[in-house]
């Protein structure tokens, strides 16, 4: 294949890929979109296959066949609930992956065609490559530290001590060295060095951060990933790996704005971190000595049967549980009774974005009854009962009313304007932002101490 | 100013930053309800640094460089069947209201 022809290809495959994201825009479409994904990714590889250079078609098969049955098996099995797990150890991948090309390109330049007269890496090339090294390699080692927080293998608590943030400009400023000498002196030496402190630092820089803040990270790091592939398609002269590093960068940049506004939090405090531990702190300020009124599944189930219009606020602590089918069974059995049921999401409401759109599509809630936070919160005064499962922070009134909270001005789910709230929770601990929750103690708030998916399964029988 | 070639690599820095652009606003019109899709959908095609793995692989031989070729490939393998595999799942849920 010609070098023009195979770059025509490779614009194909980017418009494929372009195509793909824009199917994204709703479900209807969304299928279609990702067969465009897979017809590009399979013309970007017979692209390459035919390139002249490219001979050794069994040992490449072999990688092939080994690393599709392994992907292919995790994601038949996945668990929903784990999804942002498998997205950190997908995004890890990419990060390796470009740090081994780049080795590759860097030992071997001619058969890119990168190197200059002497065969040695071309000067530019050299920048570009540090680029995509360093990148990768903080992909690498972040989504690792991620995929260990959401797992539970480490405490998702942020781990931090006394000159973090010094300890981590001055490795940065290494690094940013190791990459000039690099450019100046192409030898094996200064390459691995660089690749070794980007690796630290992408540890370094994630474990301060909260596992109430994977949000973000998570979002962060899909970023980080399609920078790495930018950076590796200007040192390969890759035209597709340029622009779909440019759409997933633009892309996880996007979606991590997204969620900083959602908490009201600046990228910059998620990424100094220390903020949002899983437990939060142990005792909340006087929980317990301000009455509350506590009630059992039957009066639950009897407050909603009677209700005309009830929404649904699932939270993170839904997905703990795996409540979600027993939950799309309460409200369905709420609709034969006429009741009229919606499920209201937030934006951070699970660990990813979107995180409980998919939880709840797993569980058979037709999307269109699921609402996000500007559409629905206008509904919540006219409606009977919210029913809160698993959710606190995003529905505390302080966030909206009290100045003083530091979870001021962060948009929450008004669900104290509902003639009744139910809220579902194992105890009166405040959620991750440490902060209590003046809804517990209102005359028209009914807590349900249980388990989200013991009370789900509790009011399903006494509506049954 | 000379009358010069423009440098190729300012030609790649042109689809750069138009394909950034393209991302910021296809990105926005994604329906938040499929930001989870959305994430491994872009994981899967950001494994297309498989290109640059398959030339390294591609020689005959066994150099270093063909074997971080190779590692390389069986890492974005597992990304682009998984992450593929898993959109068309997650998709698969999503479904509309039944109507009588």
């Amino acid at each position: 294949m010609t070098a023009n022809l195979a770059a025509l290809a490779y614009v194909s495959a980017s418009v494929l890929f372009i195509m793909a994201l824009r199917g994204l825009s709703s479900p209807e479409t969304a299928r279609m979109g990702n067969v465009y994904g897979i017809a590009g990714m399979v013309i970007a590889i017979l692209t390459t296959l035919a390139t002249p250079g490219v001979v050794s078609y069994a040992e490449i098969l072999a990688a092939l066949v080994i690393g599709g049955a392994i992907g292919t098996v995790i994601a038949q099995r996945i668990e929903m609930a784990s999804m942002p797990q498998l997205v950190a150890a997908f995004h890890s991948l990419v990060g390796l992956a470009a740090v081994l090309v780049a080795a590759a390109a860097f030992y071997n330049p001619a058969a890119y065609g990168i190197a200059d007269a002497a065969g040695a890496l071309k000067f530019v090339s050299r920048i570009e490559m540090s680029l995509g090294t360093v990148i990768g390699a903080i992909t690498f080692s972040g989504s690792i530290v991620a995929f260990a927080k959401l797992q539970g293998l480490v405490s998702g608590n942020p781990v931090v001590f006394p000159g973090q943030h010094l300890l981590n400009l001055f490795l940065g400023l290494v690094i940013v060295g190791m990459g000039v000498l690099f450019t100046m002196d192409a030898v094996p030496m200064w390459f691995w060095a660089m690749a070794v402190l980007a690796f630290l630092i992408g540890f370094l820089i994630i474990i301060p951060i909260g596992g109430a803040d994977m949000p973000v990270v998570i979002s962060m790091l899909n970023s980080y990933s399609g920078w790495a592939a930018a950076g590796i398609g200007f040192t390969l002269e890759n035209t597709a790996l340029i622009v779909t590093g440019a759409l997933v960068g633009s892309s996880g940049a996007i979606l991590s704005y997204i969620m900083c506004k959602a908490m009201n939090r600046s990228f910059f405090s998620v990424i100094l971190g220390g903020f949002g531990g899983d437990a939060g702190p142990a005792a909340g300020p006087a929980a317990g000595e301000k009455p509350v009124k506590a009630g059992a599944a039957e009066d639950a189930a009897f407050i909603m049967r009677n209700a005309g219009k009830v929404i649904i606020v699932p939270g993170y602590g839904m997905a703990v549980a795996q409540a979600q089918h027993a939950l799309r069974e309460l409200g369905d059995l709420l609709k034969t009774e006429g009741v009229e049921v919606s499920y209201a999401v937030h934006p951070v409401a699970g660990r990813m974005p979107g995180h409980m759109n998919v939880l709840l599509a797993e569980a058979s809630v037709p999307y269109d009854e699921v609402f996000e936070l500007d559409a629905i919160n206008s509904e919540f005064s006219t409606t009977d009962v919210a029913f809160v499962i698993g959710a606190n922070d995003v529905t505390n009134p302080a966030a909206r009313d009290d100045p003083g909270s530091p979870i001021y001005g962060m948009p929450i789910l008004d669900v104290d304007k509902a003639r009744t709230v139910l809220f579902v929770k194992r105890s009166l601990s405040p959620g991750y932002a440490g902060v209590d929750n003046a809804l517990f103690y209102r005359d028209n708030t009914m807590m349900l101490f249980a388990d989200a998916k013991k009370m789900c399964d509790d009011i399903v029988k006494a509506l049954g | 100013m000379e009358a010069t070639a423009v440098d190729p690599f300012v030609f790649r820095l042109a689809i750069f930053v138009l394909a950034i652009f393209v991302g910021y606003f296809v990105v926005w019109s994604v329906t938040p309800a499929l930001h989870t899709p959305l994430m491994s959908v872009t994981n899967a095609i950001s494994s297309v640094i498989i290109v640059g793995a398959l030339i390294a692989a591609g020689p005959g031989g066994l150099e270093l460089s063909k074997i971080f070729g190779l590692i390389a490939i069986g890492l974005a393998a597992v990304n682009i069947f998984g992450g593929f595999a898993v959109t068309q799942r997650m998709l698969g849920m999503y479904k509309k209201k039944e109507r009588e």
